[in-house]
């Protein structure tokens, strides 16, 4: 999948716009594990539910492509696009325990999407139904299929919805911040679960997360997201070796390490600015420690530092 | 999911028991007896305590109340005073299925206007139709009941004539298909009146129960899985939003029967509403006694209604 140039702006009451999203550029290969990462405010969830087309208003994709295997998706009416959902593209969200309909039962939420894409009869939806569920990790799978939401606990409940997201095989897998509001322990039985399926059904996977911890255990690149802009791409290793960035080092420092004792984790001073009032230069410069007179004046381009590492940095340009 | 219905039904005794108390203990304490509108200054008083003594109205009042009770549930609620002395149950038989056809009326039309309206405002907010449905809305609350009823009768019935004004049917000469239409025929514009507050409560409710349903999490699930709009909203939004509206109309059902007291006067329609205007201004106290209980049973079995219901619709009360 490719996105190029995805601008997804808010249009506000007051005439003001939140341009949550801006000249967002992605790819995810196919077999790939994409990590995009950044702090609350700064688009990562605006960008995958542009993805998915699943802007309500008063926000709007503005401009850009985003293509799946060549197809635009943007350039596809209502109705053909929730035949990409849930079948080329499938979404898991953060929060499991509200996720799911709380009025019918898992089976009922499987099937439905069985019976919608892959044209399944009523049986044959629920023998794939069970078979899911035995996959995502349900010792009883078929007295959980006739089961509601509410029996079920929150980790359970986001196995109930990667087996709904991967009912039909689809190709891209966007999490976005699946294991936020899980239990530490059951975080990493879901991701290790996310990536089994990701393999077994070599799907891409775009993980949106603010755990700095699972993009080094699972991700093959990472793209840093600040106020709507990507600022930082790169492999895992080089990004976690060599990060460019000023707030991508903000970001590493805050991570404890094994190797030394520290007395207090690094910071990054503030929050991220509203997406209605960026500054007029670069958006990370109010926080920067390294800011100049430079970065004050205009937002820098994104910087091909090589083939695989960019950087939106005036540090690193070459004047 | 059986259990729970029993169970329901189990307490349903109890409410029933402490609903006849209460009925008894206010009509005794109410001023006056039957005999306050009639009293006759030619007749000695002694007649009356004869009289009163007869009706064992001298009794202690626990005796009194026993003997009501279980005459009561055998059906008997006694004799009315003022109608010559005709059984109470025969006079509310004629009436009562008046009465629950012009509530049926009533919620049918509450209903069919309600819900689509509320859909579409909450599917649509700020649009002119929603402007217009809330400006209805709002006018529908303040109005008060027999204020509509006497506009309707002025302007659909005497202007128009679209309506006939009063009772339920046109003669006796009318049978069969031809009655049945006359008959809806009587009922449609006490029916409206009757229906107005509950449709622009609900009206409110739906509104505000679908837009926050389309806003939750499990409803942008279902568009993320590729479900149709339609489904979306017949599947997905309906069921849950409906949840509160069941236990409204549990509750809608009392105020029918309650509304139902003002908007028979209005439309001279004889149910059990004009009945109980007709007993309470003559005193006639068993009349009364029977149509309070009557009128409390039917708000306990609303709420049965209404619970039974709610379990069926909502999974997650079924195991209580």
């Amino acid at each position: 999948m490719d996105v190029k140039d995805l601008k997804t702006y808010f249009y506000l009451d007051d005439q003001k716009v939140a341009r949550a999203v801006d000249d967002v550029d992605l790819t995810v290969n196919a077999g790939e594990t994409v990590a995009l990462v950044g702090e609350s405010g700064s688009g990562k969830s605006i960008t995958s539910l542009s993805i998915m087309q699943l802007i309500n208003k008063p926000g709007k994709i503005v401009d850009g492509t985003i293509s799946l295997l060549g197809q635009n998706l943007l350039n596809l009416s209502d109705k053909q696009m929730t035949k990409v959902r849930g079948n080329d593209v499938a979404m898991i969200f953060q929060e499991p325990m509200t996720a799911l309909n709380p009025v019918y039962t898992i089976g009922n939420q499987i099937s439905e999407v069985l019976r919608k894409h892959k044209k399944m009869n009523k049986k044959q939806a629920r023998r794939r139904a069970i078979e899911l569920l035995k996959m995502v990790g349900f010792p009883r799978a078929e007295d959980t299929f006739d089961e509601y939401p509410h029996q079920l606990s929150g980790g359970m409940r986001q196995r109930a919805m990667i087996a709904i997201a991967i009912s039909c095989e689809p190709k891209l897998l966007i999490a976005d911040e699946p294991t936020t509001a899980l239990d530490v322990t059951i975080q990493a039985q879901i991701i290790d679960l996310m990536n089994e399926m990701k393999e077994k059904l070599d799907m891409a996977l775009l993980l949106i997360t603010h755990d700095l911890g699972v993009v080094a255990e699972y991700a093959d690149r990472v793209l840093v997201m600040y106020g709507g802009q990507i600022v930082e791409e790169a492999p895992k290793k080089r990004l976690f070796k060599e990060s460019k960035h000023p707030y991508t080092s903000g970001l590493m420092e805050s991570l404890p390490s094994i190797y030394k004792e520290e007395e207090r984790l690094g910071t990054i001073r503030g929050t991220v600015p509203p997406a209605h009032s960026f500054p007029k230069g670069c958006r990370f410069s109010s926080r920067c420690p390294h800011a100049m007179d430079q970065c004050f004046e205009s937002n820098p381009d994104l910087i091909q530092l090589d083939h695989e590492h960019s950087v939106r940095c005036y540090l690193y340009t070459d004047e | 999911m059986y259990k729970y219905i029993i169970r329901r039904i189990l307490i349903f005794i109890p409410m029933l028991f402490a609903l006849s108390v209460v009925v008894f203990a206010l009509s005794k304490a109410a001023p006056g007896d039957p005999f306050t509108t009639m009293l006759d200054p030619n007749i000695d008083r002694s007649v009356f305590e004869e009289r009163k003594e007869a009706l064992g109205l001298n009794d202690p009042i626990p005796v009194q109340y026993f003997r009501w009770v279980s005459s009561a549930v055998q059906g008997d609620f006694g004799e009315s005073i003022v109608y010559n002395q005709r059984p109470v149950m025969d006079l509310i038989k004629v009436r009562f299925w008046n009465t629950i056809y012009l509530g049926i009326v009533a919620l049918f039309f509450t209903l069919i206007v309600a819900i689509p309206i509320g859909i579409y405002s909450a599917r649509n907010p700020y649009s002119l139709l929603d402007y217009g449905a809330t400006g209805f809305s709002f006018l529908g609350l303040a109005i008060p009941n027999f204020f509509f009823g006497l506009l309707a009768i002025y302007f659909l019935s005497i202007q128009f004539g679209w309506f006939p004004a009063q009772g339920t049917v046109s003669g006796t000469d009318v049978s069969g298909l031809e009655e049945f239409i006359d008959r809806i025929h009587h009922m449609i514009l006490p029916g409206i009146t009757l229906g107005l507050a509950g449709t622009a409560t609900y009206m409110r409710y739906m509104r505000s129960e679908v837009l926050d349903v389309l806003g939750s999490d499990y409803i942008r699930t279902a568009k993320a899985k590729g479900m149709s709009d339609r489904n979306v909203l017949y599947k997905h939004t309906l069921r849950n939003a409906l949840i509160p509206i069941i236990t409204l109309m549990g509750f809608e059902f009392g105020v029918l029967i309650g509304g139902a007291v003002i908007t028979e006067q209005v439309f001279n329609y004889p149910g059990l509403g004009t009945l109980f205007l007709d007993a309470i201004i003559n005193r006639d106290y068993p009349i009364v006694m029977a149509l309070a209980l009557i009128f409390g049973i039917f708000i306990l079995v609303g709420n049965l209604l209404a619970d039974i219901f709610y379990s069926v619709v909502d999974p997650r009360i079924r195991y209580d």
